[in-house]
């Protein structure tokens, strides 16, 4: 079964999680820019996060024929660092035009101050500017409310709804997401936010159409497979082979092939291959 | 190749559709330089990655324009005088391909000795193709002895063959000749191959206090190292008798 990784740090995960991945079918990823676990104190590291999703990321998942995407933003969490959020925003433009970058993202809120507020609507102005769908988180704390709040907020920007993607959906989220016309992503965790048999019951009654799944593989407890697993659920639960390879493979293709800049196949280049002189066999050759 | 004669064989090979971008980005950034922050990062998707012109050579590291990297230098070219303004931050915030397409046309933008620096900060990268475009025609016009010597040692440590240094013979060296012939002793004493193109140089200038030791090895106790240096001293040999 072909798999479409949506949403997976892999900043945060080892080269052995791409070969695992790559040999449970997934082949091609996404990866969100969010934050790292603990507030960046500078430009600079916004600067080498984003090259590093644009270079080596890109290179290590392309070892094991994976083709990796990323989304680029300011997160809601740092958008309350006054300089930052000034820095980062200015330089975002330029990222924004690069190959690869599939949408805007992540986006949205955290605990939903006028700050996040400021950085939610100016991400979304340059979504608009620069033709890319829109990845938006949505907070862990009061969440129905931050959601509700999201989508007032993407009504007003003018986006249109099918160019944009709400994320860390559950049961309480659901009914107001898809009747609001935008796409609906649901995190799958080994023992928060989401399982995959609770998503089983939600495709049950809320249908296949503009659902999607993905593991978050981050940099906490998570599971880079979760999307095969999701989809083996799916089926033992009674699914049809083609409802499945709607949630993990047509639906995250229709929506970021939006951008105009997903690329699905990917070269893998000759072994021994490097990024930047740095291979991942550390430096040692094969003989 | 001249600026005209890179924007006529792009020219020759974009669809019209691509063309209509170019024409578009050129305008764009004639009238307000800042667009080029735009446009010179999108230039791959909208122009293609082919390259410009078949080149003979089979061999992927010798540097060749290609589309998207002709069409980057187009832009800044289009920038006249400005560009300096514009030319540290693109190549700061650039990826891969567009730092690459920055150092490898500075030779065809009028900015003096200003782009030194980029190439300065390219060489201190690993990636192979990034170093090739440093030893193109700015670099070697431009490098200092020492940065130029140590740019070919770093060509021939990641790969890059030779043949891609611009001007090689006129800059070449006897301290350079004794650098490759050292970098060719520490190979044969690991029991290693000489990469082959590193022979042109060394034999011009002879340096014989190296090249005194690779014949030493021939008498090492093992046997790795003295086949390296026969095949070493073989390979110089078939040099001499070349030119």
């Amino acid at each position: 079964m072909r798999i479409f990784e949506p949403h997976a740090h892999m900043t945060s995960r080892t080269t052995d999680d791409y070969e695992t991945m790559a040999a449970a079918g997934v082949t091609v990823i996404v990866e969100p820019a969010f934050w790292l676990g603990q507030p960046r104190t500078s430009l600079g590291s916004f600067v080498d996060y984003f090259n590093s999703l644009l270079g080596w990321e890109r290179f290590r998942a392309s070892q094991f024929g994976v083709a990796h995407h990323c989304t680029l933003a300011l997160n809601p969490k740092e958008a309350n660092d006054d300089g930052l959020r000034r820095e980062v925003l200015a330089v975002l433009p330029r990222y924004l035009a690069k190959d690869r970058v599939v949408a805007v993202g992540e986006v949205g809120y955290d605990s939903m101050t006028p700050e996040e507020d400021e950085a939610f609507a100016a991400q979304l102005a340059l979504a608009l500017e620069h033709d890319l769908p829109v990845l938006v988180h949505t907070p862990h704390r009061d969440k129905l409310a931050g959601t509700r709040r999201s989508l007032d907020v993407i009504r007003e920007s003018g986006l249109p709804p099918e160019r944009v993607l709400i994320d860390h959906n559950n049961e309480l989220t659901v009914r107001e997401v898809k009747e609001s016309g935008c796409w609906l992503a649901f995190s799958i965790y080994p023992d928060t936010k989401m399982d995959e048999d609770r998503f089983v019951r939600i495709v049950d009654e809320y249908g296949t159409e503009r659902m999607l799944v993905n593991s978050a593989a981050d940099w906490g407890r998570s599971d880079p497979l979760k999307v095969v697993k999701t989809a083996a659920a799916m089926m033992e639960a009674g699914r049809s082979e083609d409802e499945v390879d709607q949630v993990v493979w047509r639906n995250p293709v229709e929506f970021f092939a939006q951008s105009g800049r997903l690329e699905l196949d990917v070269e893998r280049p000759a072994a021994p291959a490097t990024f930047a002189g740095n291979s991942i066999l550390r430096g040692e050759r094969p003989a | 190749m001249t600026l005209e004669e890179l924007r006529a064989a792009l020219d020759a090979r974009l669809v019209p559709e691509a063309r209509r971008w170019l024409a578009e980005s050129l305008a764009a950034v004639r009238r307000d330089p800042s667009q080029i922050r735009l446009r010179f990062p999108a230039a791959g998707r909208h122009l293609g990655r082919g390259a410009v012109v078949n080149h003979a050579s089979s061999d992927e590291q010798v540097p060749r324009w290609t589309m998207d990297q002709a069409g980057r230098v187009l832009l800044l070219a289009e920038l006249g005088d400005r560009v300096v303004d514009e030319l540290d931050e693109l190549y700061r915030y650039g990826d891969a391909d567009e730092q690459r397409a920055i150092v490898a046309g500075l030779h065809l933008l009028p900015i003096g000795g200003r782009g030194l620096p980029l190439v300065v900060e390219a060489l201190r990268s690993n990636d192979a193709r990034l170093v090739a475009a440093t030893v193109g025609p700015y670099g070697s016009a431009r490098l200092p002895d020492h940065l130029f010597r140590h740019a070919v040692l770093k060509c021939v440590f990641v790969g890059v063959p030779l043949a891609a240094v611009h001007g090689l013979d006129r800059r070449a060296d006897s301290e350079l000749a004794r650098m490759l012939a050292g970098y060719a002793l520490e190979r044969v004493a690991a029991g290693r191959d000489v990469p082959a193109d590193v022979w042109a140089v060394v034999h011009r200038f002879d340096p014989w206090e190296e090249l005194a030791a690779i014949k030493a090895e021939m008498k090492a106790p093992r046997a790795a190292p003295r086949a390296a240096a026969r095949r070493a001293l073989a390979a110089l040999a078939a040099e001499r008798r070349r030119s």
